[in-house]
């Protein structure tokens, strides 16, 4: 076998054990602790947050506009689908009126 | 809430529900799952590579980063830890849901585990909320499409990655981040959600100037998760008022 194909079955392992290991880590415990299971009912906002925030930062004004109409849809609408349509629809809206 | 339910909700209708809900996950990650194949190819991989990476990774940004350093001939065991640094994040999604899939059998949280991507776990966090539990229906719905499509699009791109139209002026490469910021909205009704959106953001970017990508992921979910362990019980508070 080529390094190429070593190289991504071990990258698969690891990311394997990243994928299992907080499971496997946590349930060594009898009793989660309170600031524990806070923390963890805290990691969705807080990890997908740090995948939009660069991507807003380097956004110019049609990303901004878009990711805004994101946050006004959702807070009116809710539901992933209007916003994700709504959002996208803007971007590409507001490209070609600037680019 | 009767057993009856629960099995019920375990049937084809929850598989069902599960491939609806991977809809918007499927379409947002298309572009990805065939830019990938293209690079990788671009990269000195070939098809099979792209393929097999693809299919046992299962993890685009991590992809992304590992053909990436392919290509500049770094070590390899420097690539497969660079992958493992981007995908670290993992750890916190693997005790999150390892919590609501308790109750599958040992095979079925192995594979639920293996497809424990952002998207499957945002998808499966939101689904807990409203449902109160996460079958393993519902999850092999919403996560087999996710997979089979993105194996597939990394085919497509590394067999016709020359021939791809520009991608800005449609849109696809800001799909994601719209995508992202809408679980996040998602999830708007937890305690702390503010505090802990905008502790996250401002260390995210913090760190992405000064560290670089991919620390920004772990060190940002990091500042968030420690803000809301260190308010804990106010947190609990507010939840037993709802």
């Amino acid at each position: 076998m080529s390094t190429t194909v070593w190289v991504i079955l071990a990258g698969a392992l690891m990311t394997f054990l990243t994928r299992i290991g907080g499971h496997l880590v946590l349930s060594r415990f009898e009793r989660i602790h309170p600031r524990v299971e806070a923390g963890l009912n805290a990691v969705p906002a807080a990890v997908l947050t740090t995948l939009v925030a660069p991507a807003a930062m380097n956004g110019g004004p049609a990303e901004i506009a878009a990711l805004a109409t994101g946050v006004a849809v959702s807070w009116i609408a809710g539901g992933m689908m209007p916003m994700f349509l709504t959002s996208a629809a803007v971007l590409i809206l507001l490209r070609h009126l600037l680019g | 809430m009767t057993t009856d339910i629960l099995t019920e909700r375990s049937g084809p209708r929850d598989f069902a529900q599960g491939f609806k809900d991977s809809l918007p996950i499927v379409i947002a990650a298309a572009p990805f799952g065939v830019l990938f194949g293209a690079l990788a190819v671009d990269n000195g991989f070939t098809v099979f590579e792209a393929v097999l990476m693809s299919a046992t990774i299962f993890a685009g940004a991590s992809q992304m980063v590992g053909i990436d350093l392919f290509g500049q001939k770094v070590a390899p065991w420097l690539i497969v830890l660079s992958i493992f640094a981007v995908n670290f994040r993992h750890v916190l999604y693997s005790a999150t849901t390892g919590r609501r899939i308790a109750h599958w059998n040992p095979l079925q949280r192995l594979f639920g585990f293996f497809m424990l991507v952002d998207p499957i776990f945002a998808e499966a966090e939101r689904r807990g909320e409203r449902i109160g539990t996460v079958t393993f229906g519902w999850y092999a719905g919403a996560a087999l499409p996710v997979y089979v499509f993105w194996v597939v699009e990394g085919w497509i791109g590394a067999l016709f990655g020359k021939v791809m139209p520009e991608p800005e002026p449609l849109g696809i490469d800001f799909l994601l981040p719209i995508y992202f910021l809408g679980l996040v909205m998602g999830f708007r009704k937890r305690p702390f959600w503010l505090p802990v959106v905008a502790v996250s953001a401002l260390a995210s970017i913090i760190a992405y100037r000064t560290i670089g990508s991919p620390w920004h992921v772990s060190i940002g979910a990091a500042a968030g998760v420690l803000l809301a362990a260190a308010f804990a019980p106010a947190a609990r508070q507010e939840g037993a008022d709802r």
